[in-house]
């Protein structure tokens, strides 16, 4: 473990998982506000909505995560310009969650509307009864429902979504991947540790979240 | 729509972690001489797996299946002194972080591939050459004003991570910004686009970039080097009778013209005379 025992590449490698860990975050509330107007979109009495939602969910759903990012890098800032921020990093970070926050986006929506439809619809037509809007009948009566039978699709996709992060690492943030990668490069003879602590720290994030979203699936599950 | 009560099966999934071995022939010697190394490897099985370069004009370029350029070349005398074809060498593209442990691993025989001699992967390789000493640079846009890395402060600059020079960049001239990409490619829009400042390697690598058709006049390498990069050929650690070999057919190909003529089809076209290949600093081989 001497490669650790070093601070500068403990500083880097804990710098590089806050990057995952900001990312994560940053996109992961993105991503939930997107995808939850989307699936809204989608079961919207407006066909318009409804084909913007669906033509988002199929582009972004189906297109690599790589080819997302890179294309908010080299598309949208080196390209058309848009810079989010004076700091390097930071630039490439909001970048990079931009890229995160449209794909897993689409990711959410799909759950969401998977929810929506362990609503029974005698729900949704008890609310129109009693007189309440398209927009009130998912927002007070579907939507809080729906909600309780995706917590565990959404535990795996912020699973996903964590582990998707590494990829902001190929348009120059240095993240725990990228880290991981400078660290085997200076420090041949320790390959298979650093790759065990990194894929270890994964591993120590992610499997906690997993029994976590399980658990608080379980507890909110909607008895029917 | 009457939901069954699901009962949640929690299948707690054990973390597998593969080690995958990384393909690369074990089988070493077994030669006539019994001879190890890639020596033993070259005289028994007539092949040779290289590590170059796949993105640097002039010096190792993928272009479809074909590769060309300066390193390129060097690695076919190589395989010529031991007595392989060209056409029996396999090239394998490898990036700058991946050198070492294609090395140590067996996946290639050789790296030819911009390898800077240096005494912390002495420690885990042995190196041949150097058949070049390069120095690392600055490349701007052709009306920029930078003169040197001295005036790099609070200016962006472009390079490999996990590089030599990405590394000297942070550790001597810690003011300037450095962006950091996996390949020097990537950075050239950027250096287009205005969005960095300076790329930054060995000269003759941006040489090599600059001289690119769609760059054509657009970029101008600065022209004062802050470093000396000898460029050696890596091979394991414990093959000093390969490293000496190499040395040996160095030193006959820069006698013989061959070096030359290396240069000449590759690195030549940008008008730069060959260099003179000084075999009184080729390497001791790790003895």
């Amino acid at each position: 473990m001497h490669v650790f025992t070093d601070p500068k590449n403990f500083d880097a490698y804990v710098s590089g998982f806050l990057w995952i860990l900001k990312l994560t975050g940053a996109s992961a509330a993105t991503a939930l506000v997107l995808g939850v107007l989307l699936a809204a979109m989608r079961v919207s009495p407006v066909p318009v909505l409804r084909g913007f939602g669906a033509a988002w969910v199929n582009i972004f759903r189906n297109t690599p995560l790589t080819l997302v990012v890179f294309f908010c890098y080299f598309g949208l800032f080196v390209t058309l310009g848009l810079s989010l921020s004076q700091d390097l990093d930071l630039n490439v970070f909001w970048l990079g969650v931009i890229g995160l926050s449209t794909y897993t986006s689409a990711f959410v929506c799909e759950a969401v509307r998977s929810g929506i439809n362990t609503v029974p619809t005698g729900q949704a037509e008890a609310a129109r009864a009693i007189g309440l809007t398209f927009g009130q009948t998912l927002r007070i009566v579907v939507l809080p429902q729906a909600a309780r039978s995706v917590i565990a699709p959404f535990g795996s996709i912020l699973i996903a979504l964590c582990k998707n992060a590494t990829i902001v690492g190929t348009i120059g943030l240095m993240e725990s991947s990228n880290v991981m990668k400078d660290l085997i490069n200076f420090n041949g003879d320790a390959v298979i540790q650093i790759f065990l602590v990194f894929a270890g720290t994964f591993a120590a994030l992610l499997i906690p979240t997993g029994y976590f979203f399980g658990w608080l699936a379980n507890k909110l599950a909607v008895k029917r | 729509m009457r939901m069954k009560r699901m009962a949640a099966v929690a299948a707690a999934a054990g973390l597998a972690v593969t080690m995958a071995a990384c393909g690369g022939d074990s089988d070493e010697g077994g030669s006539s001489t019994g001879a190890t190394g890639i020596v033993g490897k070259a005289e028994s099985q007539k092949k040779l797996v290289i590590g170059v370069k796949a993105d640097q004009p002039g010096l190792g370029l993928q272009t479809g299946s074909q590769y060309e350029g300066f390193d390129i070349e060097i690695g076919k005398i190589i395989a010529k002194g031991l007595g392989v074809d060209a056409g029996n060498i396999e090239w394998k593209t490898t990036v700058s972080a991946n050198r070492e442990p294609f090395i140590e691993q067996g996946t290639v025989d050789l790296v030819v591939a911009t390898y800077t001699i240096n005494d912390e992967r002495k420690q885990k390789i042995n190196f041949a050459g150097p058949y070049y000493i390069a120095g690392q640079d600055l490349l701007v846009k052709s009306d920029s004003t930078l003169t040197g890395p001295d005036q790099l402060a609070g200016k962006t600059v472009c390079s490999v991570s996990g590089s030599t020079p990405a590394k000297r960049i942070q550790e001597n001239y810690p003011d300037a910004r450095l962006q950091q990409f996996d390949s020097y490619s990537k950075c050239l829009p950027l250096l287009d686009g205005g969005q960095v400042d300076a790329v930054t390697t060995d000269d003759i690598i941006l040489a090599g970039y600059a001289a690119q058709d769609q760059y054509a006049g657009k970029f101008k390498v600065v022209g004062s080097t802050f470093s000396d990069e000898p460029y050696g050929i890596g091979l394991k650690k414990d093959d000093t009778t390969g490293c000496e070999k190499i040395n040996e057919i160095l030193k006959a190909a820069a006698a013989d013209g061959s070096y030359k003529a290396a240069w000449d089809t590759t690195l030549g076209k940008s008008g730069t005379p060959a260099p003179e290949l000084d075999t009184t600093k080729l390497t001791h081989c790790g003895a």
